[in-house]
């Protein structure tokens, strides 16, 4: 047999069982090169204990369902390999800033709740033309890096002001509404923009760049938070704005 | 008890655009195993085909002419008036998905762009870089909060309510409460996706098992064309995830150890854009024949983009470098990437018409888990993600005219049985102290994908169906660490390897009977098509006893005489 032995710390929690604490489980098992952290939960839950309860999908890191901490890092554990790191040991934690739901599976439903308060959708008064609607490839361009997002929520876990203020809309939700307000095509009046001018919204952020850190995909929540920030103050100071 | 006038279960593309539809006029409600946005069709790459004469290179393209590239492509098995029924709609829809919002790349004119892609005599495909099934189902999910829908998500259902044909909802498991739930529906539409990980090696997302599928037949409803499984050429070695045929369209190369673009032997004119079908049996023959290169992960051939150059592939295929970048190590701007053919997409399925309706009342089927059949024998690239939005929003239709026709009220004592055998099957589950399902599954995908694979033999195919046989009748016993339904991963495993092995043993058994080559399904002891005794489908219904009855249905012929496939 090739390859290492490795250690994998994983913390256990059942909200079911409120009165038990979480704690730190110890799991041995030998990895070959190659492998990623998913491809070892699954092996964990299959050969050694059915009761570890995570969340995957595709394991192509497109999907977004396996966000979590490895080794103090927040990432998705299907695109991390297990042989990065320069320790044996592997040490899993669930997702910061939400309720563990059992293990390293979280309620996201603070999460979706920010997402659907920015109207996360293309707003349009005008008639649709009988085609499409035409865009041009600099206009398709602006939005591309907010399309990216998976909404895994990795940015959620990283934000230091959501930890300590839960009313925050959050990185992912506040990337989304530029994604929408920047499109070429989207005609929602500018004064919505109103909902998000305050500690709730874009002028929560600390800038401390933990989401830049954290995203997989290289989306960049802090440049819409700051395009939000511009667009608000011309806004303001001109009675309006253009997108 | 939940109550809806509608139950849609599956939040993919296909289930997404069926509630859509719907969800203003009706109280309908949608559940699914994982949230709607992590369901597979996220991962879907290389675009969607629509005859939109957006390329310079395509403006005299008609949806006739993908009506006809679909059907010869199907291998002539796809019923005509279905597949013209789907290119007809295609421009709709596509208009459609963009004025909801979503961002296709553009032409300079500021039109949808449009790629090439195999089978295809036009570039028809519009995508999004190559990510168009994440922006796709983006919208859609977008558009299904606008629309306010219902969504249960992380519910698994166990058994479809069926009674003296008539469909009552379903049984279902919600994890995150940890309950049995019933959910009583006037009208239900499965939309659950494929069988991919019926296979050991294969493309898809671990949450395809195919459940769904399964599910249908054990409650009486038909499946059809199941032999037909499609390997794709281009998945990576190792982990076997997709490199898009939008690789190739954009001009890569299929390469061997001698460096040799290979597919000049068996597509001279098409070459590397030939149909999936043949460019994997391509490059089976190549490994086989000792063209191929080895590693400890597999046996393999390049797909090589660097001619390309840095900025198309940054521009056009970004997240096929990333996928390189992190799970081979291997940035394809500078080197080959190492690929092999696998499982890929479910041509059969739930057997519907044209209306995503079944035999039975109340219930119908959209997507990859049904078998319209707009596919036929081999799907070509691109149609897959229209058949979902189609199907799924003529189902929506479909559905609204059976709700104004019929007044029947779900059958209380039906879901209460179905109910009570669903209770019955996990107590058994947590009794019983045999093996771990994973073990059995583990055997049944390697199974599937040594011999009924590629190229199928009838002894291969005698091999599989046996081995089969003894893994149902060791699943009979399968045991489970807890029975707590709550966020128990392991037991709904268990639950789904039932329907798992139930569509292996359709799917070997439809191969091993049909003794002919037509697209996807290449047998080796009978090389050729043979229209005379095989132009039909293959339907299986299961018997009372359990076992499948395997019968034929007609193929519906409208324009198109079947003719010699060349590419
Ligand atoms: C990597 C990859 C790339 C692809 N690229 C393309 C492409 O470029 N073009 C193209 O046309 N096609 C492509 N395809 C095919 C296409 O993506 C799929 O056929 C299509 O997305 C399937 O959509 P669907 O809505 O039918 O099902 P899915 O998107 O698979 O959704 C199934 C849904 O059903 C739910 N579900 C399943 N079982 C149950 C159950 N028992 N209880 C409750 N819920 C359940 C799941 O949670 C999920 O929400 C690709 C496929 C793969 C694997």
């Amino acid at each position: 047999m090739t390859g290492d032995i490795y250690t994998f710390k994983i913390l256990r929690y059942d909200s079911s069982v409120p009165e038990k604490r979480p704690e730190f489980q110890l799991y041995r098992i030998r990895v070959i090169p190659g492998l990623t952290v998913l491809t070892v939960l699954n092996r964990i839950r299959d050969e050694i204990d059915g009761t570890l309860a995570f969340r995957a999908s595709c394991r192509s890191a497109v999907c977004g369902s396996c966000a979590m901490v490895v080794n103090g890092k927040i990432d998705l554990a299907c695109r991390t390999q297990v042989a990065s790191f320069d320790t044996r040991e592997i040490i899993l934690e669930p997702l910061p800033n939400l309720e563990i739901i059992k293990d390293l599976v979280v309620d996201m439903t603070p999460f979706w709740n920010m997402y659907e308060k920015i109207r996360p959708y293309l707003v349009r008064n005008s008639a649709d033309p009988e085609k499409e609607i035409y865009q041009s490839e600099g206009d398709r361009k602006r939005i591309d890096q907010f399309v990216n997002c998976i909404l895994c929520a990795c940015c959620y876990g990283a934000c230091p002001v959501l930890s300590r203020n839960p009313d925050y809309a959050g990185p992912a939700a506040l990337a989304k509404l530029e994604r929408f307000i920047s499109d070429s095509r989207d005609e929602r009046p500018m004064k919505e923009l109103e909902a998000v001018n305050n500690d709730k919204g874009v002028w929560g952020c600390d800038t401390m760049l933990r989401c830049i850190d954290a995203c997989p995909k290289d989306v960049r929540p802090t440049d819409s938070i700051v395009s939000l920030r511009k667009k608000l103050i011309k806004y303001k100071l001109l009675g309006k704005g253009n997108k | 008890m939940l109550k809806h006038d509608v139950l849609i279960v599956g939040g993919g593309l296909a289930g997404l655009r069926a509630a859509v539809g719907l969800c203003d006029r009706y109280n309908v409600g949608l559940i699914s195993k994982v949230h709607p946005i992590r369901s597979h069709s996220i991962a879907a790459q290389g675009g969607i085909n629509a005859a939109l004469a957006n390329n310079p290179d395509a403006k005299d393209d008609t949806p006739d002419k993908h009506t006809f590239d679909t059907v010869k492509g199907s291998d002539y098995l796809a019923d005509q008036h279905a597949a013209e029924i789907m290119c007809y709609e295609a421009p709709k829809i596509v208009y459609e998905m963009e004025h909801w919002g979503c961002p296709f790349s553009r032409f300079p004119d500021g039109t949808i762009a449009q790629r090439p892609f195999g089978g295809a005599g036009y570039p028809r495909t519009c995508y999004s870089a190559d990510i168009t099934g994440h922006v796709l189902l983006n919208t859609l999910f977008e558009r299904s909060v606008a629309r306010g829908l219902h969504i249960y998500p992380e519910f698994v259902v166990a058994q479809l309510v069926v009674k003296d044909g008539e469909c009552y909802g379903v049984v279902a498991i919600d994890q995150i409460k940890g309950e049995i739930v019933a959910i009583s529906a006037r009208a239900t539409l499965f939309a659950t996706g494929g069988y991919g990980r019926t296979y050991y090696y294969s493309t898809n997302a671990l949450t395809n098992t195919g459940s769904g599928i399964g599910i249908a037949y054990k409650a009486g409803v038909p499946l059809k064309d199941m032999e037909f499984v499609q390997f794709h050429p281009t998945s990576i070695i190792g982990t076997n995830i997709l490199m898009t045929e939008g690789a190739r369209g954009e001009g890569g190369y299929l390469v061997n150890k001698n460096g040799e673009r290979f597919m000049e032997c068996y597509a001279p004119k098409a070459m590397e854009l030939a149909p999936r079908d043949i460019v994997s049996r391509s490059i089976t023959t190549e490994i086989e024949e000792g063209r191929g290169f080895e590693s400890e992960l597999g046996k393999y051939v390049h797909l090589d983009l660097r001619h390309l150059g840095r900025e198309k592939i940054l521009e056009r295929l970004p997240g096929i470098r990333n996928i390189c970048l992190d799970f081979l190590g291997i940035d394809p701007v500078l080197e080959p990437i190492p690929i092999m053919p696998a499982q890929h997409y479910s041509m059969g399925g739930i057997d519907t018409n044209e209306k995503s309706e079944t035999v039975i009342k109340g219930f119908y089927a959209a997507g990859e888990c049904a078998c319209v059949s707009v596919h036929g024998a081999n799907r070509l690239g691109g149609n897959s993600l229209l058949e979902t939005i189609v199907f799924g929003k003529l189902g929506a239709i479909a559905i609204d005219n059976y709700l104004q026709a019929i007044n029947s009220e779900p059958d209380a004592k039906a879901i209460e049985q179905a109910t009570n055998d669903v209770e019955a099957k996990i107590r058994k589950l947590g009794n019983s102290n045999g093996e771990k399902s994973f073990r059995i599954l583990d055997e049944l995908r390697k199974t599937m994908s040594a011999y009924v694979g590629i190229f199928r033999i009838k002894q291969e195919l005698e091999t599989a169906l046996n081995k089969i046989i003894e893994l149902e009748g060791r699943a009979k016993n399968v045991s489970i660490t807890s029975s707590n339904l709550f966020m128990n991963y392991e037991l709904i495993g268990a639950i789904e390897l039932e329907y798992m092995l139930d569509i292996c043993h359709i799917i070997t058994l439809g191969a091993f009977l049909r003794e002919e080559s037509r697209g996807a399904h290449s047998r080796r002891d009978f090389p050729q098509r043979n229209d005379t005794d095989w132009l039909k489908h293959t339907m299986a219904t299961i018997r009372e006893d359990g076992k499948p009855e395997i019968s034929y249905k007609d193929v519906v012929i409208t324009k198109y005489q079947p003719m010699e496939r060349k590419y």
